[in-house]
């Protein structure tokens, strides 16, 4: 039997979509601040983190406007329950964004500075951003399972990036200022991840009703 | 009617994957029941937690009323029925027990209030202990007391124990009617849809005066309400067409049911 509730549950999920798109279109924006050294953009990326914040806003309403009105349970209640948790990490990815934009347009004014493994930090984060929200649109748990276990290289990859950065500061201290700077973006990228984790750990909970966070992810 | 231990047969997963309740009061084995040649239950297996609330939901006519009404042998009144299977209350086969003296160990509410229309409040709460012999005056105002607080209406009859039960309003009767089942202290209560007929106001009173007496006394309640049943239980079965379904923690049940089945129900998508 299909139910007016299915429509309601449906429309919630279709802006939480629209607001992780938003949410990639503002790493890939805030990044190329960054690589390719272009300040223009950075208010690209926050006319889009306005719009970010009115979804926030606008998903919890409909969430909680689903919950006091129709006391949802079983599958329907974990989908509203991952809802809520995944809007609050897609708010948090769009600040991540504006960081990264804000710290680009600071580097822009600066001689050009080596990136180190950071576009290799943006394409995975990205990714486990960009499947995360593939996994919650499809239901795919085996997905949401691999974004999780990309998050270790994403923790590898800014480790690596440390060092090296330190290692400059400690050879040259003229790049301290930029080498912190580029600290700070990995730091970001670092956090989308984290984020692209929680959301994928929200999927595998609304799907299989099974709470995976802070265990290992069965092989 | 007839009334027999039969084999234990294998159980569907789902139901059986139930956790039992350390030392339950009520064990529930192979028990199918009906009418004439139609069965109601098929087969039901489960054990009832001590001082438990314990909901069982289904759609109708999915045999809630007709397993409740076998735990203390009111299903064999009704002409025609007949009742198979093994209910042991305390380690003690309920078919070999005197059904008067199992009913006061397991009492009864009733979806409609029903208290004796010619006693007074006082006496309507009174009446079971002296079905029992209890005759000690002092004894029984003390109990009458105990059971209406206990049933969270003492406060509202205390200054009319001797106008007529019949006068009050319908959820203070159910609550009457709670405290009539409690004055002869029974290890278990079931409760037959016992808010389908009041306001949420009423229904509200009835449901905190539940789990104040959860720990204490043993309860069973049949519900059509599933947010009753989920705000009141401890757990929860689920039954379908006569078969146990799912038996499980209600939190489980209510947020990651493990049968198709329950979800579809308990979401609104049959039933």
């Amino acid at each position: 039997m299909k139910r007016h509730f299915d429509e309601d549950l449906d429309g919630l999920a279709a802006r939480l979509l629209h607001m992780g798109r938003l949410t990639e279109e503002m790493i890939q924006l805030a990044v190329r601040v960054v690589t390719e050294r272009d300040a223009l953009l950075v208010a690209e990326v926050k006319r889009r983190e306005h719009e970010v914040n009115e979804l926030h806003i606008e998903i919890d309403d409909r969430a909680l406007k689903l919950i006091a009105l129709h006391q949802p349970a079983a599958g329907d209640l974990r989908m509203i329950a991952a809802a809520i948790k995944i809007n609050s990490d897609l708010e948090r990815v769009g600040d991540q964004a504006v960081n990264i934009a804000e710290t680009g347009e600071y580097l822009c004014k600066e001689p050009k500075m080596k990136l180190f493994d950071v576009p290799r930090m943006v394409e995975v984060a990205a990714s486990m951003l960009k499947d995360s929200l593939e996994a919650f649109a499809r239901k795919d748990t085996a997905l949401a399972k691999d974004v999780i276990r990309r998050d270790d290289e994403e923790d590898r990859l800014k480790s690596q990036t440390f060092n090296e950065l330190i290692h400059l500061m400690q050879s040259d201290a003229s790049t301290i200022q930029r080498a912190m700077d580029v600290i700070l973006i990995s730091r970001n990228l670092e956090r989308v991840a984290d984020h692209a984790t929680n959301i994928a750990e929200d999927v595998i909970f609304m799907v299989l009703g099974k709470d995976i966070r802070h265990r290992h992810v069965e092989a | 009617m007839s009334t027999m231990t039969m084999p234990m047969k294998p159980q569907p997963e789902a139901a059986a994957r139930a956790q039992q309740p350390a030392s339950p009061v009520l064990e529930i084995r192979g028990l199918s029941a009906g009418y004439a040649s139609a069965p109601v239950i098929r087969d039901v297996r489960m054990d009832i937690g001590r001082g438990l609330v314990t909901a069982i939901i289904g759609p109708s006519g999915c045999g809630k009323s007709t397993l409740i009404r076998c735990l203390n042998r009111m299903h064999e009144i009704i002409p025609g029925a007949f009742c198979e299977g093994d209910v042991r209350l305390e380690g003690h086969d309920v078919f070999r027990m005197d059904p008067v003296h199992l009913r006061r160990q397991v009492g009864m509410v009733f979806q409609r209030p029903n208290p004796f229309p010619t006693m007074s409040v006082y006496e309507n709460v009174a009446s079971g202990l002296r079905l029992n012999g209890v005759r000690d005056r002092k004894l029984t105002a003390e109990r009458v007391e105990k059971s209406l607080r206990q049933a969270a209406l003492w406060d509202e009859v205390k200054d009319r124990l001797d106008k007529p039960g019949v006068g009050l309003s319908g959820g203070q009767q159910q609550r009457l009617c709670i405290a009539r089942a409690l004055a002869v202290e029974p290890r278990v209560l079931l409760l037959d849809e016992p808010c389908s007929a009041l306001d949420p106001i009423a229904t509200a009173r009835i449901e905190e005066a539940l789990l104040e007496l959860k720990g204490s006394l043993t309860m069973v309640i049949v519900t059509h309400n599933m947010q009753q049943a989920a705000r009141v239980s401890d757990r929860t079965a689920f039954l379908l067409m006569g078969d146990l379904v799912e038996y499980d923690e209600t939190q489980k049940i209510f947020t990651s049911p493990a049968d198709k089945r329950t979800e579809d129900y308990i979401t609104g998508r049959f039933g």
